[in-house]
C-alpha cells in the first residue's frame, strides 16, 4: 500500500511512535526484578503455583515453613502464592511461570510440565515420600438437609431421576477424581469386588464387560447432570446457593470445607462406601530453582510438608495426612473409608487420561449420546 | 428533579413548543418506561444483588474488604493498567477515525473490520495469542528468557492483553459519528487557512466531543473490568500480577462473599466518574455557547 | 486509479501511517501467532476439533444466540438512547452513569449475580418457573448473558448520533406537515443507521467471544449449552494447544466474514442514504 500526501504531518508521526514505543518499552522493563531479588542472601522468595482448593491451607502452611526456615538459617522467606484450575497453572509453568515448587490436584498436570515444558526430571514422582504427594482426599457427596432423597452410595446417585452436580471432567482437575470414582465404584463391583482381574489375561472378556456396565453406570450419573460447572468451587456453590440438584459429588476436603463456611443446617455430608484415594502431588521445577538459585529452600519447603508440623496444618484444613499420628489425632474426622488407588483401576492417570477423557474417550461417548 | 440546569441539553429538547400534544406525551411515557423496564431486568438487578451481597454483614464488614494488602495490590495494577491503556487507544482512536472518516480510499471497510476483529475475538483466545508470542514455547520466549525479561505473568503481558482486548472502542465510537459528520466545516476552515492541528482542535474535536468521552469510557470501563485475556497472561500471583477482576474471582472462590462483592462495587464508582466527566463536558459546552 | 480520493484536508499520511502500525503491532502480530499456530497442527487433528459434533453444535449455539441478543440490544439500546438523549426525568443522568456498568463489571460477576437473579430461587427466577419457564442453565439464559454485556455498545453508539440530528430539519419536516413516522423514517433513521449498525455490529461481535458471564448461567452441558469458548477452554486443558488454536482461527474466521459483510453493506448504504449530503 502507498501512504501518499506525505506533507509537513510527517515529525509529528514520528512523535507519536516515539512515544508508543517508549511506552511498551517501558512496560517492558517492569517484569524482571524477581531474578534480581533471589541473589540478595538475607531474603529469599519462593512462588508456590497451586490448585484452587488449597489457599486457606497454604496460607497457614507458609507462616509455619518462614518460621522453621527462620530458625534453621536465620534467612527470611516469603512464599507468594497462584491458585488456579490444575490444568491451566500447569500450562502457565509450561509457557514460563517461574514457579518454584508445583503443588497441583493430579500427577498428569505434572507430567504434562514435564513432557511439554522439560522444567523438571522424569523421575520427578519418585523424589518425595508417597509418590510425592504429602496429603490425600478422597471424593464423597454432600446432599441437602436430611438426605430426603436417601443418598447413600454410588448406586443411589445413579437412581433415575436424581440429579448429581459435578464440575466438568474436562476442565477441571477435581473433576476428574470424581468421575474415575464413580467408574471405579461400578468396575470392582462387577468384578466380585477386587480389581485383580484387570491383570489377569484369562478374565479379559468379563473385564471388557465389566468396563461396560461400569460406563453405563457412569452415564447414567452424567446424563441427569443438569450443570457442569467449570471448576469445583462453581459446582460447590452451584448446588449450596443456587439449589439446584439432590447431591454434589465433591472432593473430601471440599465438601468440608463448604459444609463449615455455608453452615451445616442447609446440607450433610454422606460417604459412600467406596472411593478414590486422590493423591494431590507436589514438585520442585528444577529449571526455575537451579536458575535462582532456590533448590536448597525449595526442597525443605516441600519435605516440611511431610513433617507432623505441616501434616498437622494439612488435616486441619481437611486433608487426609500421610502421617499416622497426625491421622489418629483426626480419627473423628476422617472415618475410615475403603479406597482404591489409580493405579489399581484404571493403570496410571496416562492410561485413565487417554481412556476416559481425551477425544472420543469414555466421557465423549457418554456426553455425545446424550439428546 | 435529578440533572437540572446542567442537562440544558436535554431539557430544552424536551420543551420545544409543538411538541407538547398528547401523542408526544404518551410516546415519551412509553419510551421510558420500556427503557427502565429493560435496564431494571437485565443491569439494574444484577447490580442490585451486588450491593445487596457486599452490604449484606453491615458497613464495618464492607469496608474491612479493603484493608487486605492483596486487595490494594490489585486496585493499584488495576488503575497502573488502564493508565498506560486508554491513552494509548484514545490517541489511536482519533487517528484512525480521522484517516477513515476523513478520506476516501481502497478498502476501506476491508480496514474497519480488521479494527473491528478485537472485539470479536473470545477473550481466552486474546490471552492465548500473547502465550504463542512471548510464552517459554513461543517465538520470542528462549529469546526473553535469556535476557532475563518478562513479558507474560509480569504487567506487560497484563498491558498487552488489555490494550488488545480495548483497542476498538474509541475508534469505532468516533468513525460513524464523523463520517455523519461530513468534511464540509473542516474543508471550509482549512481552506481560509487554518493548520491541521487548529482544524482538528478547534472545528472537528468540539463536534465529536460525545463519542469521544463515551468511547473512553467505554475504554477504561473494559480496561478495567477486562477477566478472560488477562487472567490467561497473569499468572495470578497473590498481591503481585492479579488485577482486580482476577482478586474478585479469588476472594469468591474463597467463600469471601462479602469481600468479592465489595471489591465488584468499587467499579461502579465508574458509573460516577462518568457522571463527573459528562457534567463537566456539559458544562464547558453551555459555557462556550453562552460566550 | 488512485489508492486515495484526493482531498484538502491534511493528516491522511500521519493518521494512516500510525493506524495501520498500531493496528499491526497490537492485533495483526498476535493474530498471525494463532493463524501460523493453526497452520503447524496436523490437518487431520484440526479438522477432527474444528468439525466434530460438540464444535457445530457450539457455532449454532454461540452465533445463534449473539445474534439474537445484538437484535435485542439494537431495538432495546435504540429506545433507551433515545430516551436518554430525547426525555427529562428524575434519575436520568444515573441512569446514563449505569449504562457502561455491563463493561466496567468483571464478566465473572455478570455471570453469577445474573445467575443469582435468574435462578430457580432468584428474585426473578422464583415467579418465573412456575410457568415453565426456566431461564438459568438454558439458551435463555445465555442470551440474556450475551444481551447484557452488549448493551452499553448499542446506547453509546446511538447517543452522540440522536444528539446530533438535525432538530431544525424535523421541525420544518413537520410544519411542512409530514407525519411522525415520516419523519422519523426519512430523516432520524438514516442519520442513525451507520451508529446502530455499527453498535449492532460490535454487540454481536462481543457476545460471540464472550466466556466469563456465560459459564455461569449456561449449565455447560454437551450440544445443548456449551459454547464454543468453553470448547476452547476445554482443548487448552488437554494441553491441545493446535486444537484451540484452531477453534480461535475458525471462529475468527466466521467472525470476519460477518463483520465484513456488515461493514460493507452499511458503507453501501451510506452512499445511498447520505451521499446526497457529502
Amino acid at each position: 500500500m502507498t501512504t501518499p500526501n506525505m506533507t509537513p504531518s510527517l515529525s509529528p508521526l514520528r512523535a507519536l511512535l516515539l512515544a508508543a514505543a517508549s511506552v511498551l518499552l517501558l512496560a517492558g522493563c517492569g517484569g524482571s526484578d524477581s531474578a534480581a531479588s533471589a541473589g540478595a542472601a538475607k531474603r529469599v522468595e519462593l512462588l508456590n503455583v497451586s490448585y484452587d482448593p488449597t489457599r486457606e491451607f497454604y496460607r497457614e502452611f507458609n507462616a509455619s515453613f518462614a518460621r522453621y526456615w527462620q530458625e534453621k538459617t536465620g534467612q527470611e522467606v516469603a512464599v507468594k502464592q497462584s491458585h488456579g484450575g490444575s490444568g491451566q497453572q500447569a500450562r502457565a509453568v509450561i509457557d514460563g511461570l517461574d514457579a518454584d515448587v508445583v503443588t497441583l490436584a493430579l500427577a498428569y498436570d505434572i507430567d504434562s510440565i514435564q513432557k511439554i515444558g522439560k522444567r523438571l526430571g522424569a523421575d520427578w514422582q519418585t523424589r518425595l515420600p508417597n509418590n510425592s504427594s504429602p496429603y490425600t482426599s478422597t471424593i464423597v457427596f454432600l446432599v441437602r438437609k436430611g438426605n430426603p432423597k436417601g443418598i447413600h452410595d454410588w448406586a443411589d446417585v445413579a437412581r433415575p431421576g436424581i440429579e448429581g452436580v459435578a464440575p466438568n471432567p474436562k476442565t477441571g482437575g477435581g473433576a476428574r477424581w470424581i468421575y474415575l470414582a464413580a467408574w471405579g465404584y461400578a468396575l470392582q463391583r462387577e468384578l466380585g469386588g477386587s480389581f485383580d482381574k484387570l491383570q489377569d489375561p484369562a478374565a479379559a472378556a468379563e473385564v471388557a464387560r465389566a468396563q461396560q456396565v461400569a460406563e453405563q453406570f457412569v452415564g447414567q450419573i452424567y446424563r441427569q447432570m443438569p450443570v457442569l460447572d467449570s471448576g469445583a468451587r462453581g459446582s460447590t456453590n452451584t448446588f449450596v446457593q443456587r439449589g439446584i440438584g439432590d447431591v454434589l459429588l465433591a472432593w473430601e476436603n471440599e465438601a468440608m470445607l463448604a459444609l463449615k463456611e455455608m453452615g451445616p443446617d442447609s446440607v450433610e455430608l454422606v460417604r459412600p462406601s467406596m472411593s478414590i484415594l486422590a493423591e494431590p502431588p507436589v514438585a520442585i521445577v528444577d529449571t526455575v530453582v537451579d536458575r535462582k538459585g532456590t533448590r536448597q529452600v525449595a526442597e525443605a519447603y516441600l519435605q516440611h510438608l511431610f513433617t507432623p508440623e505441616g501434616q498437622q496444618i494439612a488435616a486441619k484444613y481437611f486433608y487426609r495426612p500421610r502421617d499416622a499420628a497426625a491421622l489418629e489425632q483426626y480419627k473423628a474426622q476422617f472415618p475410615d473409608m475403603q479406597m482404591f488407588t489409580i493405579d489399581a483401576a484404571f493403570g496410571g492417570w496416562q492410561k485413565a487420561q487417554a481412556d476416559h477423557f481425551a477425544d472420543d474417550g469414555s466421557f465423549d461417548r457418554i456426553s455425545l449420546g446424550r439428546r | 428533579m435529578a440533572g437540572h440546569g446542567s442537562s440544558a441539553h436535554a431539557a430544552e429538547l424536551a420543551s420545544r413548543p409543538g411538541r407538547d400534544g398528547l401523542m408526544s406525551a404518551l410516546a415519551r411515557w412509553a419510551f421510558i418506561s420500556v427503557s427502565l423496564a429493560f435496564l431494571a431486568a437485565l443491569l439494574f438487578a444484577p447490580l442490585a444483588t451486588v450491593f445487596v451481597t457486599a452490604f449484606s454483614r453491615g458497613l464495618g464488614d464492607y469496608f474491612a474488604s479493603f484493608s487486605d494488602s492483596d486487595t490494594a495490590a490489585a486496585i493499584k495494577l488495576t488503575l497502573i493498567t488502564a493508565a498506560i491503556v486508554v491513552p494509548l487507544n484514545t490517541i489511536f482512536g482519533l487517528a484512525a477515525s480521522w484517516a477513515i472518516a476523513k478520506f476516501d480510499f481502497k478498502g476501506k471497510s476491508f480496514l474497519i473490520t480488521l479494527i473491528d476483529l478485537p472485539i470479536a475475538v473470545s477473550p481466552v483466545i486474546s490471552g492465548l495469542v500473547y502465550v504463542l508470542l512471548f510464552g517459554l514455547q513461543g517465538w520470542f520466549g528462549a529469546w526473553l528468557q535469556e535476557h532475563d525479561i518478562s513479558i507474560i505473568f509480569a504487567l506487560p503481558g497484563i498491558v498487552l492483553a488489555t490494550l488488545f482486548v480495548t483497542f476498538p472502542y474509541v475508534a469505532r465510537e468516533l468513525i460513524p459519528l464523523m463520517e455523519q459528520l461530513g468534511n464540509d466545516e473542516e474543508e471550509a476552515a482549512i481552506t481560509l487557512g487554518a493548520g491541521g492541528w487548529m482544524t482538528f482542535f478547534r472545528v472537528t474535536l468540539p463536534k465529536i466531543r460525545w463519542g469521544l468521552v463515551y468511547g473512553v469510557i467505554l475504554c477504561n470501563a473494559r480496561a478495567m473490568g477486562e477477566f478472560g485475556a488477562v487472567s490467561v497472561v497473569s499468572g495470578h500471583i497473590r498481591g503481585l500480577t492479579n488485577t482486580m477482576p482476577l482478586h474478585i474471582e479469588i476472594l469468591y472462590n474463597e467463600y469471601a462473599f462479602v469481600s468479592a462483592f465489595a471489591v465488584a462495587s468499587l467499579l461502579t464508582l465508574l458509573a460516577v466518574v462518568t457522571l463527573v466527566i459528562k457534567t463537566l463536558v456539559e458544562w464547558r459546552t453551555g459555557y462556550r455557547r453562552r460566550r | 486509479m488512485a489508492f486515495r480520493q484526493p482531498s484538502i484536508l491534511p493528516g491522511f499520511g500521519l493518521t494512516f501511517g500510525f493506524t495501520t502500525f498500531f493496528l499491526g503491532a497490537i492485533v495483526l502480530l498476535p493474530l498471525t501467532a494463532l493463524v501460523v499456530r493453526t497452520a503447524m497442527t496436523d490437518w487431520n487433528h484440526v479438522l477432527e476439533v474444528v468439525f466434530s459434533a460438540r464444535a457445530l453444535a457450539s457455532y449454532r449455539l454461540s452465533f445463534g444466540a449473539s445474534l439474537l441478543a445484538a437484535s435485542i440490544n439494537a431495538v432495546f439500546g435504540f429506545i433507551i438512547a433515545w430516551t436518554l438523549v430525547r426525555y427529562d426525568f428524575p434519575g436520568r443522568k444515573i441512569i446514563d452513569a449505569l449504562i457502561d456498568m455491563p463493561f466496567a463489571l468483571p464478566t465473572a460477576v455478570s455471570g453469577i449475580a445474573l445467575t443469582a437473579v435468574f435462578a430457580h430461587n432468584g428474585w426473578f427466577g422464583q415467579y418465573l418457573e412456575p410457568f415453565g419457564i426456566k431461564i438459568a442453565y438454558t439458551w435463555i439464559g445465555i442470551v440474556i448473558a450475551l444481551t447484557l454485556i452488549g448493551l452499553p455498545f448499542v446506547v453509546r453508539s446511538v447517543q452522540p448520533a440522536l444528539a446530533e440530528v438535525q432538530r431544525d430539519l424535523e421541525d420544518a419536516a413537520e410544519t411542512l406537515g409530514a407525519g411522525r413516522f415520516y419523519v422519523f423514517r426519512r430523516i432520524i433513521l438514516p442519520t442513525v443507521l451507520p451508529a446502530l449498525a455499527t453498535g449492532f455490529t460490535m454487540a454481536f461481535a462481543r457476545a460471540v467471544g464472550e466466556y466469563g458471564s456465560v459459564i455461569f448461567i449456561a449449565g455447560n452441558l454437551p450440544l445443548k449449552t456449551e459454547i464454543t469458548p468453553l470448547l476452547i477452554v476445554i482443548r487448552l486443558e488437554e494441553f491441545d494447544y493446535g486444537g484451540a488454536a484452531a477453534l480461535g482461527f475458525v471462529m475468527l474466521l466466521i467472525s470476519f466474514v460477518m463483520l465484513l459483510t456488515i461493514n460493507l453493506l452499511q458503507a453501501w448504504g451510506r452512499r445511498r442514504l447520505v451521499g446526497d449530503r457529502r
